[in-house]
C-alpha cells in the first residue's frame, strides 16, 4: 500500500506536468485577406429593427467599396454576450472578425488577448478627433487603442413634476437638497419612495462618490490602487447610503435593488425620483408616469454643479484572430462613423460618442438635453484594468453598500473591506 | 477507508495471480474453484459501463483537479497569457479567504437543515399515504409529483412571488404588511429552505412509500396487535426494515442540498444582501464563471467533491459498524 501511494503521487505529478489544461494557442493571425466574408457580432437590442436598418445601410456601402467581400451580421443576445465572446476568444476558427462589446469589458478583453490593437488606424482616422475624452478612454488600455466607441449611455435624475408641484418643492440643485427633498416627499407621501435607490445599483451610486471628490481607484496602466476608502469617497458613500431607510427608501426593500429595479419603481409610479439612463427613457415612457416627469442632470455638491456621471456605452472592436484585419478595421470605422452614429441615434436613441454629433442630436430631441449636458459637464470611467471585470462580477461594491445600509458594518469598515478586495483583484489581475 | 477495502483486497489479489492461467483455456477444464472461471467475466460485463463512467466522470474530475493546480483564467484559455503551474496556490488562496469559511459553514448548516426537514416531511407523508383512503392518497401523490416535476427556477420564482413584500399573498394572509422576507439572513435562508424541501420531499416520500408497501403486512399487524403506537411502529419496525432505502434517500438529499444552486441564485438574487445567503455552489459560480477565475472555481469544486465523498463514506461506515449490509 505504501508503495502504491507513492506511485500514485509520482504518476499524478507526471500527469499534471505532462499536460496542462487546454489553451487555444496563439490567437493573432498573420493573414490579412482583402476579399472574402467578414463576420460581425452586434448586440440584439430590445427593439432591434432600427439598428438593423442603420447597419444594413453601412454594409451596403461597404460591400460596394470592396469588391468580392461579403458581410454577415449576427445579433447576439445581450444576456449571454459574455459566454459568446469568451467562446469566440477560445475558438478563433469560428470567431467573428468584428464585435460590439460593453465598454467596461475593454481591459479584460485586452488581457484575454482577444482584441486587436488599432492605435495607428484610430489616430489616422479623421473623424476620431471629435471623439469625446471619456469615450476615447473607454477604448484605451495602457495608451493603446483597442476599438472605436459606438455609443455612450449616461444617467441623470428623473423626477415627478406632478409630485413636486403638489408638495410645492423645488427641483434639487445640490446633493444635500436632493436628500432633503427625497425625505420631505416620503414624509408627505409615504406611499412613494422619495428617490428610488438600490444597494446593487453601482452606477447610480458612483456619481455620489465622484461628486464628493472621491475615486474608485487611482493609478494608471497596470498598477491601480483602490481609493474607495479615502475620506472623500467615504463622504460620497455616506451621502448615498443615507438615502436608505424608512424616511426615503426602506433598506429591507431597496438594499437588494439594482438599476433596473429603481427605474421600474419610478416608471410604475412608486418613486418620486430615480437615477435613470437615457436608455431608460423608453421604459419610463411606457410606464404610468408618462407625461408627468422631467429629467435634469444629477446635481453635484455645489449649487448648480453636475455630479460626474459614469459614461457607459458600447464599443466596436476588431478581434486579434481576424484574417481580414484591414477590411475589419475599415468596417469598424464605417459602423462607428459620425453619419452612422447620427442615424443610430435617430433610430435607437443611443447617444453618439462624437461631441459635435451629440450636440446636433440634442438640438433635435429635447429629452436627451439633460443627458448631453451631463456628458458635457464631466464624466468618469471605471478603472481601465482587467481587474474591474472581476471586481464587478464578485459584487465588491454592491456588497459594500448593502453591508452599510443593512447596518452590518460602518462606512469605514465596509469601505476598508471593499478597498482590500479591490486591491487583491488589482494585484492578481494586474 | 482501509477497513472498507480489507475484505475486497485479498480477493482481488487472488484473482489477479490466477487469472492468467485460468483465462482462455480455463473454460474447458473443470475448475477446482468456480470463482476462477469467471474471474474476467464480471469485468467484461462491466466494461461498457466503466468506459462510459470513465469518460463522463473520471475524465472531467481529472480535468477539474488539473485546472485547480494552474493559474487558469480567461486570459489563459484564449491564449492571451501563458498558463502557469501554481501547485496548491489556488487552495491556499481559498483557505486563506475568510469568506470561504463563512460560506462553507453556512452551506453545511443550511444543507443539514434541508436534509432533516426533507426527510422528516417525506417520511411523515409516506406513512400518511399508507393510512389514508385511495382518493386523498391519489390527491397527495399528484400534488407531490407536481412539486417534483416543477423546474427549480419556476418553483423558486413562484415561492418568491408568494412571499413578495408588496404583492405576496402570504404577507396578506399573515397580516405582515410589507415585510421583506429576503432581507434578513435567516428569513431568506428559511424561505429558500421551504422551497428546497417543497421540491425535494416527493422523492423521499415516493421512495419510502414504496419501501413501506414492500414490508409484509403481518409484521405491522403484529406490532399494532401488541399495542404499539404509530411512532413506535415507525421507530422499531418500519425504520429498521427500511434502512437501506433511508440510506439512499439520505445520501441523495445530502448531495442535492449541499449542491443547491438555483434556489439560492434565484430567490436571493445571487447570494442575498451583501452575500449573506451565499452557499458554496453559488460562490464557486461567482468566482469561476462570472469572474472567469476557472482555476479557483475548480479548486472550490474539488473541495466540495472531497467533502461530499467524506460525508458519504463516514455515513456508510457508521452504518457498517452497526452491522448493516447495504
Amino acid at each position: 500500500m505504501k508503495l502504491s501511494a507513492r506511485t500514485v503521487a509520482v504518476a499524478a505529478v507526471l500527469a499534471t506536468a505532462a499536460c496542462a489544461p487546454q489553451t487555444s494557442g496563439t490567437t493573432s493571425s498573420d493573414k490579412d485577406e482583402k476579399t472574402g466574408t467578414l463576420r460581425v457580432w452586434l448586440f440584439q437590442e430590445v427593439n432591434n429593427t432600427p439598428k438593423e436598418q442603420v447597419v444594413d445601410t453601412v454594409l451596403a456601402e461597404f460591400e460596394k467599396a470592396h469588391e468580392d467581400t461579403e458581410v454577415t451580421v449576427e445579433y447576439i443576445p445581450v444576456e449571454t454576450r459574455a459566454q459568446r465572446i469568451k467562446a469566440a476568444f477560445n475558438d478563433p476558427g469560428s470567431a467573428p472578425d468584428l464585435i460590439e462589446y460593453g465598454n467596461t469589458d475593454t481591459a479584460g478583453y485586452v488581457k484575454d488577448g482577444g482584441l486587436a490593437d488599432v492605435t495607428e488606424e484610430f489616430a489616422a482616422w479623421d473623424e476620431a478627433a471629435d471623439t469625446d475624452a471619456t469615450a476615447r478612454q473607454s477604448v484605451t488600455v495602457d495608451g493603446k487603442v483597442y476599438g472605436a466607441p459606438y455609443f455612450v449611455g449616461v444617467r441623470a435624475l428623473y423626477y415627478r413634476t406632478d409630485v413636486l408641484d403638489e408638495l410645492g418643492l423645488d427641483v434639487p440643485r445640490t446633493q444635500a437638497e436632493l436628500i432633503s427633498t427625497a425625505k420631505e416627499i416620503r414624509a408627505a407621501r409615504p406611499d412613494l419612495y422619495g428617490i428610488a435607490v438600490g444597494g446593487a445599483y453601482t452606477y447610480g451610486a458612483m456619481p455620489f462618490i465622484w461628486a464628493h471628490g472621491g475615486e474608485l481607484a487611482t493609478g494608471k496602466g497596470g498598477s491601480y490602487a483602490s481609493a474607495i476608502d479615502s475620506a472623500a469617497a467615504r463622504k460620497g458613500i455616506e451621502a448615498y447610503t443615507s438615502l436608505f431607510g424608512d424616511d426615503n427608501c426602506p433598506a429591507a426593500k431597496c438594499a437588494g435593488m439594482g438599476g433596473n429595479d429603481t427605474v421600474t419603481a419610478f416608471a410604475s409610479g412608486k418613486a418620486a425620483m430615480a437615477i435613470g439612463g437615457d436608455f431608460s427613457h423608453a421604459a419610463v415612457e411606457a410606464g404610468k408616469v408618462k407625461g408627468k416627469y422631467a429629467v435634469v442632470p444629477l446635481p453635484g455638491v455645489a449649487a448648480g454643479s453636475v455630479a460626474p456621471a459614469f459614461a457607459g456605452g458600447n464599443n466596436l472592436g476588431v478581434l486579434k484572430s481576424t484574417s481580414h484585419r484591414t477590411l475589419a478595421v475599415d468596417l469598424m470605422k464605417r459602423l462607428a462613423s459620425k453619419k452612422a452614429q447620427g442615424a443610430l441615434f435617430e433610430g435607437m436613441g443611443f447617444l453618439p460618442t462624437f461631441s459635435d454629433v451629440r450636440q446636433q442630436a440634442a438640438a433635435k430631441e429635447s429629452f436627451v438635453k439633460p443627458f448631453v449636458d451631463t456628458l458635457a459637464a464631466d464624466t468618469k470611467f471605471v478603472p481601465a484594468s482587467p481587474a474591474w471585470a472581476q471586481i464587478d462580477s464578485s459584487q465588491v461594491l454592491p456588497t459594500m453598500f448593502q453591508e452599510i445600509v443593512s447596518g452590518k458594518k460602518s462606512v469605514a469598515a465596509a469601505s476598508g473591506d471593499a478597498a482590500r478586495k479591490m486591491n487583491e483583484a488589482f494585484g492578481s489581475a494586474g | 477507508m482501509t477497513s472498507l477495502m480489507k475484505p475486497g483486497a485479498p480477493d482481488r489479489r487472488r484473482v489477479r495471480t490466477h487469472g492468467g492461467t485460468a483465462g482462455p483455456r480455463g473454460g474447458g477444464r473443470t475448475a477446482p474453484h468456480p470463482r476462477r472461471k469467471s474471474s474476467r467475466a464480471p469485468w467484461l460485463y462491466l466494461a461498457p459501463a466503466l468506459v462510459v463512467l470513465g469518460g463522463l466522470l473520471a475524465y472531467p474530475i481529472y480535468q477539474l483537479g488539473l485546472i485547480s493546480l494552474f493559474h487558469y483564467t480567461q486570459a489563459q484559455v484564449s491564449g492571451g497569457e501563458p498558463t502557469t503551474f501554481e501547485g496548491f496556490g489556488n487552495y491556499a488562496r481559498l483557505f486563506g479567504d475568510e469568506q470561504f469559511w463563512q460560506v462553507l459553514l453556512a452551506t453545511v448548516v443550511f444543507a443539514a437543515a434541508c436534509v432533516l426537514c426533507t426527510l422528516t416531511v417525506g417520511c411523515a407523508l409516506a406513512v400518511l399515504l399508507t393510512r389514508v383512503r385511495a382518493v386523498p392518497r391519489l390527491a397527495l401523490m399528484l400534488a407531490a409529483l407536481g412539486a417534483w416535476a416543477t423546474p427549480a427556477i419556476t418553483g423558486s420564482t413562484v415561492w418568491l412571488l408568494l412571499f413578495d413584500a408588496d404583492f405576496g399573498p402570504v404577507n396578506r394572509l399573515l397580516g405582515l404588511g410589507d415585510h421583506a422576507w429576503t432581507y434578513g439572513r435567516f428569513s431568506a435562508f428559511f424561505l429558500v429552505l421551504l422551497e428546497v424541501v417543497w421540491c425535494s420531499f416527493p422523492f423521499v416520500m415516493v421512495t419510502v412509500y414504496a419501501g413501506i408497501r414492500a414490508v409484509p403486512s403481518e409484521v405491522l399487524e403484529a406490532a399494532s396487535l401488541d399495542g404499539a403506537s404509530q411512532w413506535r411502529i415507525w421507530r422499531s419496525v418500519l425504520a429498521p426494515m427500511l434502512r437501506p432505502i433511508l440510506v439512499v434517500v439520505t445520501i441523495q438529499s445530502v448531495i442535492w442540498d449541499f449542491k443547491v444552486f438555483t434556489q439560492i441564485y434565484v430567490m436571493t438574487g445571487g447570494g442575498g444582501i451583501a452575500g449573506q445567503n451565499l452557499v458554496l455552489n453559488v460562490y464557486a459560480y461567482q468566482q469561476a464563471f462570472a469572474s472567469s477565475q476557472y482555476s479557483l472555481g475548480a479548486a472550490i469544486g474539488v473541495v466540495m467533491l472531497l467533502i461530499l465523498l467524506a460525508v458519504t463514506l463516514v455515513y456508510l461506515r457508521l452504518l457498517r459498524r452497526q452491522g448493516e449490509e447495504l
